[in-house]
């Protein structure tokens, strides 16, 4: 049972059944996990915002840096139109963030990894960006499908890309950060289990390994949370600022 | 031996917990749909609180507090800079005024070594002429002594002579042809003795 690799992604009931109408809505390790990062994001920040001296202490330092650090990745990918949405892309980069990191820790559960949460997130950045691109430039939206400076011949092949590509976008986005965060999380169990039955001879060989794979598992929950946050403002440009 | 060991338990193991992994069949537990509502509901809250709690109440504070402190430390700089300017105002002040009480200092310098010197030579005129006065005398003197020495010399030796001959001979000499001996001899070497 704990030897299986997969075991550490299941998701099980935390105290009774909730049912709304046909649905369950029960309180599970998922959602225990949620509410601590939400909790951890919103603990840090606000003591981080909570006094200002001009010399900020470590809390304050950290608020700050990464209020400039997504302040600064948004302008750079998406401009100053995308101000209004800083918020939103910083409590994302945040939420996968801190999801991530807190899956680092042995024994806890990984939110990210199951791809209905990443699913759903990015279902709701696709729906999202598509509803404010309509809204900037009407029907001419659409003109992102019709790249500039193409031959008319393959007009009707590049549109059938462009539009397939624009559709695979949210599966793209949450595909590529679950199975990232599972493919890490199953790689290390597999290795702490041939730590396990290699004993104490040969166990030092997946030992090493599994070392030097939380490290870089550290890398790649950091890396997955920057990529979700700035792919969403690369998606976020094209309904700002239409190019085609 | 112990290499050869280690390695197969490796590939064994490997065998061993390929068969531990095979027996658990359930697949990936994320396909699994029983929790799904579950999690996006969850999600949805925990997101949407995160999401309307950081936007309305902590963000903004961050960005005030961020944008206060570019402000104070613009206002210092400038501060700083009024200050920078002010001093090295003042610098300049002061190195004119030391360059100015150089230039005087010097000017008064060279004044009172111009007066020093013209007082010195006047001194020293006035002391030359003095000296030469004294000198003019002196040489007046010396001519008239050496005028006079001859004679008193010649009285001398008349004098002396006589009484030298009185010790000797026992008799008075008439004074007149001692006196012309005497003069004829000082014709004779007075050049020697007199520098004449």
């Amino acid at each position: 049972m704990a030897a299986n690799p997969m075991t550490q992604f299941e998701v099980y009931r935390i105290g009774p059944e909730i049912k709304v109408g046909a649905f369950d809505i029960s309180f599970t390790n998922a959602s225990l996990f949620m509410v601590i990062s939400s909790i951890a994001i919103l603990i840090i920040f606000n003591l981080g915002s909570k006094k200002n001296s001009v010399l900020p202490n470590k809390i304050q330092l950290l608020a700050e840096l990464s209020y400039s650090f997504v302040s600064k990745m948004i302008s750079d990918t998406a401009g100053s139109k995308a101000k209004p949405y800083f918020s939103f892309i910083f409590s994302l980069f945040m939420f996968v963030l801190f999801c991530n990191m807190f899956g680092m820790i042995p024994y806890t559960f990984t939110v990210t990894s199951h791809i209905i949460v990443t699913f759903v997130l990015a279902a709701f950045i696709f729906i999202g960006v598509t509803i404010i691109g309509f809204i900037k430039h009407g029907f001419g939206y659409l003109k992102l499908f019709v790249p500039s400076g193409v031959p008319i011949v393959l007009l009707p092949l590049i549109v059938i890309i462009e539009v397939i590509s624009y559709l695979s976008r949210p599966v793209s986005l949450s595909v590529r950060l679950f199975a990232n965060m599972m493919a890490g999380h199953t790689m290390m169990k597999v290795f702490g289990g041939f730590v396990i039955s290699l004993g104490i001879i040969g166990g030092w060989l997946p030992l090493s390994f599994s070392v030097a794979l939380t490290g870089l598992e550290i890398l790649v929950a950091f890396l997955q949370a920057y990529v979700f946050a700035i792919l969403t403002c690369i998606y976020l440009n094209d309904a700002l600022n239409l190019h085609h | 031996m112990i290499k050869k060991i280690f390695f197969q338990s490796i590939f064994f193991n490997f065998l061993i917990l390929k068969e531990v992994f095979g027996a658990e069949s359930g697949g990936m537990p994320q396909l699994n749909p029983e929790f799904w509502i579950s999690q996006i509901f969850w999600l949805t809250l925990t997101f949407g609180i995160l999401y309307i709690t950081l936007s309305k109440l902590i963000l903004p504070k961050i960005s005030s507090n961020l944008e206060l402190r570019k402000s104070q430390i613009q206002e210092n700089i400038e501060a700083a800079d009024k200050q920078r300017k002010n001093s090295e105002s003042k610098l300049k002040e002061f190195e004119d005024i030391v360059i100015k009480t150089k230039i005087e200092a010097s000017n008064i310098f060279k004044d009172a070594r111009e007066s020093a010197l013209k007082n010195i030579n006047s001194k020293k005129e006035i002391l030359d002429k003095q000296i030469d006065e004294e000198i003019k005398k002196v040489e007046k003197e010396i001519e008239i002594l050496k005028k006079n020495a001859p004679e008193k010399i010649n009285k001398i030796a008349i004098e002396t002579s006589s009484e030298i001959i009185k010790t000797l001979i026992g008799a008075d000499v008439n004074n007149s042809n001692i006196s012309a001996i005497v003069d004829d001899l000082s014709k004779k070497n007075g050049d020697k003795y007199y520098g004449n």
